[in-house]
């Protein structure tokens, strides 16, 4: 039902040639937590190139390994517990393996990456990879702290059970042994492939059986996977694969195969218990003492505390985002101010100068300023992910969340948001059920964006009164205020959702609970260089592109040049100017536009001047304090420095106050709701596979985002 | 799942057992059992959420978070409680 694309594909991707840059193409598998992505890093380096999988925006890693003279291309796929495939990403990890996969080569050899300290699991994936008939290698990651927790694991012992494989003993994080493996994989494409032993030999021979019969050459270990995983993958691809049309047949064979039990059940059952015979061999476990991680796991397991915990860790992330990140915005902000008025100084008047200092310096440097605070936000949530805590709060909030209707798996999206919410919906790919994936999405955007504080910032600074009440500041309220507002706003959409349109059983919900674990810098480093790449590049092109389209709209067409008394008073020059100014403003395109949308916006307490500043904030929000900044800098608000200066001033034609306390406190409903980001709109549009999603999603947030301004103005004046 | 019977929603913080039976009926419980909770798998129950659910076990030293609602569909037996 949610990945029925598989049954489209079917591309043989085993006739792709490999490019003549490589000698053999090796998938990287393992366990979600092994540290794969760390030793793949080690392996690959800089020699990377990151794209998207076709038609899905699961990122596709591939590396280049440089070995013995010889080339191999490396896919890092995402990480799955096995090969039956529930989620989206782990979809795309079967359908690689199997040479599925559109525009990726089927691999020539595998390299099993499995976690020392978790060998019980990790067997359970290592057996299945090792009867794909494809040579393989397995990596033990973590084996430091595998010695730490007193884990002896005999790795020539562990090679020859799964049917004679190379085993290496890695740290990932150090780089031990990672230069073995290297050299180890060197030889891989050239080994013969495993021969594990038989452990379910119904299913292996019913599976050559219908191996050999098929119409194309299909390897019998997808054909078992087939059979088995008739709950997650659908049947018609595999009755496709082997030319037979009747179903029933299908069900005859899983019938004779697995009686009334379900085929997962039973193939859980036949390899565990292999797994459990084999690590009783392989594996030595020092009697259980506490290592520092346990220690913590254990303080953080116990009801109350890690629930304390959890709310500390979020209180120290907010209050790092906002007040480690002042001094460095100050210094960004006091630069495009001065970078602006040498230019125009430079440049002299005209249309170029207007463009460059009003237009691209101030809307890009506007944007650029969050970079501090993205960069703060963005490097706590990596090193939550990294440590493995950010599974911990998913497991603490899933009780909160299923009243709700959704499961402490969406809690990493939300949390992700906070930063933006492109990365948060992109972070929904693990929840295995679309209409909880979707009601999640949904709710995503109404999280405190990093795009939005600079609005909240500047709106409250200028209107709000600093005023002390109990020990709070009132401006510091409104702010939590807002991002308690988006919290709520966000749940209540889900909810709504979970109730009508995504209507649907409750969201199952089982996670793995990491150890917790020191952050690996390189890691984190590549990760939030990564973020930050992707935040510059958003405003060099998207912002940069709105606001000069902006400043055009705002600049042309020109006024008539007034006759200018010659030798008139200085102020009255001034003044002159000013009017110019503001008349040009006035006919220009855009403020045509805000005039013509007034009357909409007018019962929310909104001139045609803020009225345009919002109709421009919609490609990104961010855009809008740039905007406010380009109409109030003209006119008879011209007067003050600062920006929020000149919003106070601003007055109606009738002299009355634009920004009053309940207009501003609208103005700041209506961007904590609204769904002014067309990034945003893209990533949806790609994740469902649909423009009914982000369509909806951008009319209620904005139909919300009205009538809640709408109603707080109206009551407050 | 069995009257009167251990299932893993009962353990209390610290009890170990053996896992003695598993109700596939659900497919959620079939995946759990993808994850290594399948009959005789040694658990011990580890800690919980607010309120006592979800819960938080130790599956051959690692970590897994279960909702009460799965929990029960694992009987366990040979309960021992380690410290």
């Amino acid at each position: 039902m949610a990945f029925s694309r598989n049954s489209e594909v079917r591309v043989s991707a085993a006739n792709i040639p490999v490019s003549g840059k490589y000698d053999a193409t090796i998938a990287v598998v393992g366990t979600p937590n092994s540290g794969k992505s760390t030793l793949f890093n080690r392996l690959t380096g800089l020699k990377q190139r990151i794209g998207n999988y076709p038609g899905v925006t699961v990122e596709r890693h591939v590396g280049t390994l440089k070995v013995g003279g010889k080339s191999f291309e490396l896919v890092d796929l995402p990480g799955t517990h096995g090969l039956s495939a529930h989620s989206l990403e782990e979809h795309i990890a079967v359908d690689v393996i199997f040479g599925r996969m559109e525009g990726t080569r089927a691999p020539d050899a595998i390299l099993a990456v499995i976690d020392s300290t978790n060998l019980y699991q990790g067997l359970y994936l290592a057996h299945q990879l090792v009867e794909l008939e494809l040579p393989v290698v397995v990596a033990l990651t973590m084996s430091d702290a595998a010695r730490e927790a007193g884990i002896v694991i005999d790795t020539e012992k562990l090679g020859e059970a799964l049917g004679n494989v190379p085993v290496v003993e890695v740290v990932a994080t150090t780089g031990a042994g990672v230069e073995d493996l290297r050299e180890t994989i060197g030889g891989l494409a050239e080994a013969p492939a495993p021969q594990p032993p038989v452990i379910w030999p119904d299913l292996e021979e019913t599976a050559r059986r219908l191996a050999s019969n098929a119409p194309e050459p299909i390897r019998k270990a997808e054909v078992a996977r087939l059979i088995i995983d008739g709950l997650t993958a659908p049947d018609d691809l595999l009755m496709g694969r082997l030319g037979i049309e009747n179903h029933a047949e299908i069900m005859h064979v899983r019938e004779g195969l697995f009686g009334t039990q379900p085929p997962l059940a039973c193939e859980a059952r036949i390899r565990y218990e292999w797994v459990r015979a084999t690590l009783a061999d392989v594996q030595q476990r020092a009697q259980a003492y506490l290592t520092w991680r346990s220690r913590i796991a254990g303080f953080f397991n116990q009801p109350v505390p890690g629930t304390i915990g959890l709310f500390v860790v979020m209180a120290i992330v907010f209050q790092a985002v906002f007040a480690w990140a002042t001094p460095v915005m100050d210094v960004i902000d006091a630069a495009t101010v001065s970078l602006s008025t040498v230019v125009s100084g430079r440049l002299g008047d005209g249309a170029l100068s207007s463009l460059v200092s009003d237009g691209v310096i101030a809307g890009v440097g506007s944007v650029v300023i969050f970079l501090p605070q993205i960069i703060i936000l963005f490097l706590f949530i990596i090193l939550l992910e990294d440590s493995g805590y950010l599974a911990r709060a998913a497991y603490l909030l899933d009780r909160a969340m299923r009243m709700v209707g959704l499961s402490g798996q969406s809690i990493i999206p939300m949390i992700s948001s906070f930063a933006c919410a492109v990365p948060g919906i992109l972070a929904t790919r693990v929840i295995p059920n679309r209409r909880d994936r979707i009601a999640t999405i949904l709710a995503a955007p109404f999280m405190t964006c990093s795009a939005r504080l600079p609005v909240y910032a500047l709106l409250i600074a200028a209107f709000v009164p600093a005023e002390q009440i109990g020990f709070m500041n009132l401006q510091g309220l409104v702010l939590f205020g807002l991002y308690m507002f988006g919290i709520i706003a966000g749940v209540f959409t889900a909810l709504l959702m979970r109730k009508t349109a995504l209507r649907g059983p409750k969201p199952p919900f089982a996670l793995m609970l990491p150890e917790f674990r020191r952050p690996n810098l390189q890691t984190v480093g590549i990760q939030l260089l990564g973020r930050i790449k992707v935040f510059l590049r958003r405003a060099g092109t998207v912002i940069f592109a709105v606001t000069v389209i902006v400043w055009a709209l705002a600049y042309y067409p020109r006024a008539e040049p007034e006759d200018l008394v010659a030798g008139a008073p200085v102020a009255a020059l001034e003044q002159a100017e000013n009017l110019a100014a503001a008349r040009q403003m006035e006919q220009s395109w855009l403020g045509r536009m805000g005039r013509f949308v007034e009357p909409v916006f007018e019962p929310l307490g909104w001139d045609w001047r803020v009225s345009s500043a919002v109709i421009a904030g919609f490609p990104a929000r961010e855009v809008v304090v740039a905007v406010l900044g380009t109409v109030y800098a003209v006119g008879d608000e011209a007067d003050a420095d600062t920006l929020s200066g000149r919003l106070k001033s601003a007055t109606r034609p009738d002299g009355s106050p634009v920004f009053t306390l309940p207009m501003v406190l609208g103005l700041l409903v209506f961007y904590a709701c609204c769904l002014q980001c067309a990034a945003t709109i893209a990533v949806i549009r790609r994740e469902t596979n649909s423009w009914r999603w982000p369509v909806f999603a951008w009319a209620y947030m904005t139909v919300i985002g009205y009538f809640g301004a709408l109603l707080v103005y109206q009551l407050g004046s | 799942m069995e009257r009167n019977g251990q299932t893993l929603a009962t353990l209390k913080r610290g009890e170990k057992g053996t896992i003695s039976a598993v109700d596939t009926s659900d497919p959620l419980v079939q995946r759990l059992m993808t994850l290594g909770l399948v009959e005789g798998a040694e658990i011990e129950r580890a800690g919980s959420a607010i309120g006592g659910d979800p819960m938080e076990f130790r599956l051959f030293g690692t970590g897994i978070s279960l909702r009460l609602e799965q929990a029960q569909h694992f009987a366990v037996a040979e309960i021992c409680a380690d410290f």
